[in-house]
């Protein structure tokens, strides 16, 4: 078996990525539409949140793609800085996107749930706040990419700037455990039985997330490769100017 | 067969309503992205062989 390495050569990645495309789809189709589907006609009300707690089928599995994106972007960043392969830095460039909208589900299907069980559409809450907090790094991760001309001055900016949202991405994810004061109730995931959510809840709820990590992978693969073509093409026309 | 949601009615489907949209729509920016993009280096490739 070859290194793990040998996927930072763009054309590796493109051959290899070109053939697990259809399968990874194929998959994130099949399980987002059976959670979704199990979730919302097979699941009961919830004793307190009626049929509220069908909502739990989208926002749980977006809020936790918005923080494992960022995570994912952290690692190809570190790879990047580390070792330079421009793969890794592009990686991270098309995930950004999947991952911002990630969070934008969470937070409106989360306000949504929010006004008619806590009574409001948003509180200043240390969960809430620090996923509106990643929300923005996302944009400013997206608008600095943008911004700078020279891809590699560019894939060094931001994987700095990822490293700093990366304290967000972790706020938002443990930010209930330590701070008392927030509406947000606990994990509706633990690994505890007794601390998650129901199991008729909770089997539905584990084959969305898969779906939404498949969904995550089968579009950082292809956005990835755009990015991968895209510089490409690039060079190739920063060499033609030059012969002219 | 559509469950019965009771009085939270719109708030679950308008979540399942925007969240599907907002899915739909980032996979179809990708996938024309995709395209786009490979189209703009066959073409910048195929002018460089020509050109030497």
């Amino acid at each position: 078996m070859g290194s793990i390495w040998e996927y930072a050569n763009p054309k590796k990645f493109i051959s290899t990525t070109d053939k697990l495309l259809p399968w990874v789809s194929v998959l994130a189709v099949a399980a987002l539409v059976t959670g979704l589907i199990w979730g919302f006609f097979f699941t009961p009300e919830d004793y307190k949140q009626g049929s509220t707690v069908k909502i739990i089928y989208l926002h749980v599995p977006a809020a936790l793609m918005a923080i494992n994106a960022w995570m994912m972007m952290l690692v190809a960043s570190l790879i990047w800085i580390v070792r330079r392969h421009h793969v890794s830095a592009l990686a991270a460039r098309a995930a950004a996107p999947i991952g911002a909208m990630m969070t934008v589900i969470a937070l409106v299907t989360g306000a949504i749930w929010g006004q008619p069980m806590w009574g409001t559409w948003w509180e200043w809450d240390p969960r809430l706040t620090s996923f509106l907090i990643l929300f923005l790094f996302y944009l400013g991760y997206m608008a600095l990419w943008s911004a700078i001309e020279n891809d590699d001055t560019a894939a060094d900016l931001t994987a700095i700037l990822c490293l700093v949202g990366s304290v967000f991405a972790l706020l938002s994810r443990y930010a209930v455990n330590f701070w008392n004061q927030g509406l947000h109730q606990g994990a509706s995931l633990s690994m505890d039985k007794a601390e998650h959510v129901d199991d008729v809840f909770y089997y539905p709820l584990l084959v969305s997330i898969a779906g939404f990590v498949l969904l995550f992978v089968a579009l950082v693969f292809l956005r990835t490769q755009t990015e991968i073509r895209a510089r490409r093409t690039r060079a190739l026309l920063a060499r033609e100017r030059l012969g002219q | 067969m559509m469950p019965e949601l009771g009085k939270y009615e719109i708030e679950v489907l308008s979540s399942y309503a925007v969240s599907i949209g907002l899915l739909v729509a980032l996979v179809v920016i990708s996938v024309l992205r995709s395209r786009k993009a490979r189209a703009a280096l066959d073409a910048v490739e195929e002018r460089s062989k020509r050109n030497g």
